[in-house]
């Protein structure tokens, strides 16, 4: 690459960085400010820094606890997503069997339920076996489109394992679990890591169903934002601040395995 | 055609190399002679493949000229230099056919398209592929592929060398031998200079007029095939050429005589006298020169022979001399069995090494 | 890769099917009973067959939104999936670089999607937002999401883009990370051009992330209801209820189950119909061979 394209790609890519941080940082921005500030001056910066309303996240329960809940819910189904995936995945890469092009496009077709419509259903089988109101709920719920997707990215990764793997260890007298533990597991590592990070992103920004499967005890923090609506009106620093950390699990987990993105993956089955 | 001479060239992935340690190829003197088919044979990790890298142009040397025919191409990228080069896995444009494959480098350099056509049909013909031609590249053999790849280098006309990098690794045995015939035929046909890198000894020793070793980035021997089997000038060859490697005996000089744990071993005296110091002292013999004999014999030395094994044509006897073990390669008429004998030392294949280097 | 012929990896893929069904099985029937009965209250159904069936295909507002939707999500598509490989051919390839633009790039994907449809909700305003404030005040260019329907719709648009993107960028980065050096090696000393490498070498290998990519977009963005809702609530008129937003309001809004179990179910197959055609077509692309 010549010095020249190099530098044109470092000021496109500042230039798409400056676009896509503007929202964020102007969340930022205000998070910082009082209310009076917020509706009364326009200003690209706080004037008079305010710490205010993260104090007011922090401190009372209503708001923190919806955090717990959210990180709770969204490890327990990252957790479940990877664990009930690995040997459907492993199965998919490696095995024929009857009917498993149409089970594959039926498992990504869930993904594509209207959410609006289904809502209700959801509400009322959750309720029925007694679920209701708990992390557990979430976390299944959102298995309905996480497990399909988990399926998807593993398979791509075990292809690239050669079959010629599981053969040596069959002839040296690895049985089968033991096999899959301790040498093909090491081996699609980085592939646990990105399928690990797409579960926990789309279990961590989906709200229509963690908010229907909910009420007090495992309500998300994104659900306790949209009754930031006082008699006052909009509380818009509040809401900015309780946005603002919603960013940093996220932020965290992509920290973590953005060396597994950089090592790069292809995904078969195409 | 062309004579490719790197001259003093090295190169280090180091920002600031401190010592010879920190180079991938150690600075090096050295000429492919114009039209020599070349293996470049060595432990993986020892170089060979950046070495391949810096002819072909898609590594810069840190150091020293890259000439051909005497001028230099140290600066210029890989398109501007008449090399074409085969990797280990074969690189195909999977959504073309095969036709347009062979037809892409040409098509690059805006070739003209009737001559375009000549010469892909040539080519094709050459290596088989003129059946396979409109079909999709993606789904052939692997040997068929690594063909198109090496047809790829062909179809140029202007191309004086072709640099493989391991190219058999992913073909099946039986392939692996029609297409190194194959090779040897576009050599004696087009006297391209060819450069083979292996792990492999027994591709490089059926492949090249002339194989080079390298150990450790550094060139350790350059000859034929049987020089490198006769005369290994490092022990590294000794030990990496020949099934089972040369026997490396370390031995110490007392008074004239070098012995190993109280017993001497023959060796030519003239090569004794060569010696400049006393350490690390080695001697090699091929297992294939010992001899061995129930009874004393001139240059024999006392062995225990612990075990035999019989490969059919021959056998390999397992024997320990001092506190070295050695294998000896016994035609497979002559009688041998566990128990005290001599192994006979012949002096012109006993060869004396002085810190790894021939004496 | 041969596979070997095996049925009993369904016990394998047994805990996947389970644990799917459990979630998509139950509840779609639950919408199927209800779309063929009208529901006044608990307790309270009358089975009238395949009334809302035939609503649907005569319901004009229905075939709006649908309409609406099916360019909005083309709109969206054909703006984020070539961004999306433009700037992932951009990215530096390794160093602590590459590590800052990848968690950057992320940041948008990792936020709830409430959040994101405030974020832009508060960003586009005239009078406390960044964006608002610079069109108006700053370039004088009138906008306002509330009022203008085309306004909605283009900020709608935007903030999709802005949100989803990045998707398609991280999958087509790794994409690209995936493919051997050889491979651009072979490019080098076959003078291949720059577009060259792109369209016979680089493309080719991003077949299996683009797919993926494009059926993500497309199901996400034939059912987005969030983000739009936050912002503009579907308004200003209809101008950007798009088909869940439409369906919602006709389910939770007017209590119409039946209609709106009806209408879901056959969007519910149009999706899937949809999908099928990428599927097997981006499936097929480089796999046609004339032998």
């Amino acid at each position: 690459m010549t010095d020249r394209r190099r530098w044109t790609n470092a000021l496109i890519m500042v230039l798409y960085f400056i676009l896509l941080m503007l929202p964020i940082y102007w969340m930022l921005n205000m998070s910082f400010k009082t209310n009076e500030e917020i509706l009364g001056t326009f200003s690209l910066w706080p004037r008079n820094p305010t710490l205010a309303n993260y104090r007011t996240i922090f401190t009372d329960p209503a708001w923190y606890s919806g955090y717990i809940n959210s990180i709770t819910y969204t490890s327990m189904n990252t957790v479940m997503s990877v664990a009930i995936a690995l040997p459907a995945a492993y199965a998919f890469s490696r095995y024929n069997f009857l009917g498993d092009n149409h089970l594959f496009f039926w498992l990504l077709t869930n993904r594509m339920a209207p959410a609006a419509v289904f809502l209700l259903p959801f509400f009322q089988l959750y309720q029925n076996i007694g679920l209701y109101d708990t992390h557990l709920a979430v976390a299944l719920a959102h298995l309905l489109f996480n497990v399909p997707l988990s399926v998807w990215i593993l398979e791509g990764f075990m292809s690239g394992v050669p079959k010629e793997i599981d053969e040596t260890a069959a002839i040296d007298g690895y049985s089968f679990p033991r096999f899959f533990f301790r040498i093909f597991i090491p081996l699609i590592r980085s592939g646990i890591g990105v399928t690990a990070f797409f579960a926990f992103m789309f279990s961590w920004v989906e709200l229509l169903l963690a908010r229907t499967l909910t009420s007090v005890n495992a309500k998300p923090i994104a659900a306790t934002m949209t009754r930031t609506v006082s008699a006052s009106g909009m509380d818009w620093g509040l809401l900015a601040a309780a946005g603002v950390l919603t960013i940093i699990p996220g932020a965290l987990v992509i920290y973590f395995v953005r060396n597994y993105i950089a090592k790069g993956f292809a995904l078969g089955r195409v | 055609m062309a004579e490719i001479h790197l001259a003093n060239v090295g190169h280090s992935y180091e920002k600031k190399p401190a010592s010879l340690d920190d180079y991938a190829v150690r600075p090096m003197e050295m000429v492919w002679e114009d039209g020599g088919a070349y293996a470049l044979l060595g432990p993986s990790g020892c170089g060979k493949t950046t070495l391949l890298n810096i002819i072909s142009g898609l590594l810069t040397p840190t150091q020293g000229r890259v000439l051909f025919d005497g001028q230099d191409v140290t600066h210029l990228p890989p398109e501007k230099r008449n090399i074409a080069q085969v990797f280990q896995f074969p690189v195909l444009y999977d959504t073309m056919t095969v036709f347009d494959n062979l037809a892409f480098p040409l098509r690059n350099r805006g070739v003209d398209e009737s001559q375009v056509r000549r010469r892909v049909h040539e080519i094709a013909e050459l290596l088989d592929l003129t059946r396979d031609l409109k079909r999709r590249a993606s789904g052939l053999s692997a040997d068929a592929k690594q063909k198109i790849s090496l047809g790829r280098g062909l179809v140029r006309s202007d191309v004086a060398a072709i640099l493989f990098d391991e190219p058999l690794t992913v073909i099946d045995p039986h392939m692996k031998w029609l297409l190194r015939s194959k090779l040897k035929e576009i050599h004696q046909q087009f006297k391209l200079t060819l450069i083979y890198v292996t792990h492999d000894q027994t591709e490089a020793l059926t492949f090249a007029d002339q194989v080079v070793v390298m150990h450790e980035g550094a060139v350790v021997q350059i000859g034929t095939p049987q020089e490198l089997f006769e005369k290994p000038r490092h022990t590294f060859v000794g030990y990496f050429i020949g099934s089972p490697g040369m026997n490396l005996i370390p031995v110490r000089l007392e008074g004239d005589a070098l012995v190993t744990d109280s017993t001497p071993i023959p060796v030519d005296p003239a090569a004794i006298q060569r010696l400049s110091g006393r350490e690390k002292l080695t001697v090699g013999i091929r297992p294939e020169f010992l001899g061995y004999s129930p009874a004393p014999q001139p240059n024999g030395v006392p062995a225990r022979i612990q075990r035999v094994e019989n490969l059919g044509t021959f056998k390999i006897a397992v024997a320990q001399v001092g506190e070295q073990t050695v294998k000896a390669k016994i035609p497979e008429k002559q009688p041998i069995s566990p128990g005290d004998g001599w192994l006979i030392f012949p002096p012109e294949q006993t060869l004396l090494y002085q810190n790894d280097e021939m004496v | 890769m041969e596979k070997t012929k095996n049925n009993r990896a369904w016990f394998l893929v047994l805990p996947v099917v389970i644990s799917v069904s459990f979630s998509a099985i139950i509840p779609l029937m639950t919408v199927v009973n209800y779309s063929v009965q009208d529901i006044f209250g608990p307790g309270q159904r009358v089975w009238v067959g395949k009334e809302w069936y035939v609503d649907a295909v005569r319901d004009a507002d229905l075939h709006a939104a649908l309409l609406r939707n099916l360019l909005f999500s083309f709109e969206a598509l054909l703006i984020e999936i070539p961004l999306g490989v433009f700037l992932a051919l951009r990215m530096p390839a390794k160093g602590k670089w590459a590590s800052l633009a990848l968690v950057l790039i992320a940041l948008p994907l990792l936020i709830p999607w409430n959040v994101v449809g405030t974020i832009w909700q508060i960003f586009g305003r005239a009078d406390i937002g960044l964006g608002g404030y610079f069109l108006n005040s700053t370039l004088g260019i009138p906008y306002n999401y509330t009022l203008n329907a085309r306004d909605a719709w283009y900020t709608i648009l935007v903030m999709d883009i802005w949100h989803w993107t990045p998707l398609v960028a991280l999958l087509a980065y790794a994409g690209l990370r995936a493919i051997p050096d050889a491979y651009y090696w072979a490019a080098r000393i076959d003078a291949a051009s720059n577009w060259a490498i792109f369209r016979f070498i680089q493309l080719p290998k991003l077949r299996g992330v683009l797919l993926i990519a494009v059926l993500l977009r497309f199901m996400d963005s034939f059912m987005i209801y969030t983000e739009p809702f936050v912002v503009t609530g579907g308004g200003p008129g209809n101008a950007t209820t798009f088909l869940s937003i439409f369906l919602s309001k006709l389910a939770v809004g007017q209590f119409d189950l039946g209609p709106a179990a009806a209408f879901s179910l056959i969007y519910f197959l149009l999706i899937q119909v949809f999908s099928y055609i990428f599927f097997t077509t981006i499936r097929n692309i480089g796999r046609g061979d004339t032998a």
